[in-house]
């Protein structure tokens, strides 16, 4: 196909996707304006039937829990394929230390970020049914304190903290944990993931039943999973990095 | 909240421009994270926080990096 077909063939099928994109877009609701009845009724009960404070966190890990759990599998299933694809490499399974050793004004800014990113993941993981935040935004804030640890020291230093056994594990325990919460209320007749535990105070950290639980769990197994892909990310490029 | 919601977007049309108008694939990654470090603005002033953070996390510290790792794997790669 030579250039000019090629534009042809570029500028009619570019035509037709912007016609599309643009008919779309001429069907949603006005800028601002909310039509569905859903997000209105949660509104309205949520804080009465839950006791948590940041409703899209009861939507995620209590009302549509079943859809999250597949969710969550989906990283579970990613980074699993990624280590098994991954590990058919020569080299050690990981990091070595051939890789890092940054410019001063870099190692200091990751070791200066690295204490407070960990704090804040922890926290946004904590207060996922109260504020902003839960179990995914802090699980990959987490993972970003090994990106840090990583600019500031090399990667074998946040390894010797959490060897990457430690981090397999921690991903299972989470993936499963979410799945033992869903199973419990079967023992007792009722539905998978029904909220079974005490809803404890409005705006309190306990509050929210299997909630709080269930954000812990997705919390662990995102913070080890990209974990995990950072650490398989980085003993390949240093693998390719020692080759001549 | 009109004004400030009208000035972000000129400024994700012109960091979206920005993005694509870079062209070393190195550069891209981190044009791309400052890119999301405007659409995480973007989400606050619309009054998603949740995702924002996100987007804070995922756009500017993940997909940077899964870029460079993947940059750095392709080039020089012996031939």
């Amino acid at each position: 196909m030579n250039a000019r077909a090629r534009t042809l063939l570029f500028l009619a099928s570019g035509a037709l996707a912007a016609a599309l994109l643009l008919w779309g877009t001429a069907g949603l609701p006005g800028f601002g304006r909310y039509p569905g009845p859903y997000g209105d009724i949660i509104n309205a009960v949520a804080l009465s039937e839950r006791h948590v404070t940041n409703l899209p966190t009861a939507v995620i890990f209590d009302y549509r829990g079943f859809d999250t759990l597949g969710e969550e599998y989906i990283l579970f299933t990613s980074v699993t394929i990624l280590s098994v694809i991954l590990r058919k490499r020569e080299g050690p399974p990981e990091p070595s230390g051939a890789w890092g050793g940054f410019s001063e004004p870099i190692a200091w800014a990751g070791w200066l970020l690295s204490g407070v990113t960990g704090v804040f993941g922890l926290y946004t993981i904590l207060h996922g049914q109260l504020t902003p935040g839960g179990g995914f935004h802090g699980g990959v804030i987490l993972a970003s304190l090994f990106l840090l640890i990583f600019l500031a020291y090399e990667a074998r230093v946040f390894l010797r903290i959490f060897p990457k056994t430690a981090l397999e594990a921690l991903e299972a325990l989470g993936a499963g944990g979410y799945v033992l919460v869903g199973l419990a209320p079967l023992l007792s007749g009722r539905g998978f993931l029904t909220n079974v535990l005490p809803l404890g105070q409005l705006g309190d950290i306990r509050a929210g039943g299997t909630i709080a639980l269930i954000n812990a769990f997705v919390g662990v197994e995102v913070a080890a999973a990209f974990a995990l892909l950072v650490t398989e990310f980085i003993a390949e490029i240093e693998q390719k990095e020692a080759r001549p | 909240m009109i004004v400030l919601q009208s000035l972000l977007l000129a400024f994700i049309a012109a960091g979206a421009a920005a993005v694509v108008l870079t062209r070393d694939p190195a550069r891209q990654a981190v044009a791309m994270g400052f890119y999301g470090l405007l659409l995480t603005l973007w989400f606050l002033a619309v009054n998603a926080p949740d995702v924002a953070y996100s987007q804070l996390v995922v756009g500017s510290a993940i997909v940077p990096f899964v870029l460079l790792v993947a940059v750095s794997r392709t080039r020089k790669q012996p031939k």
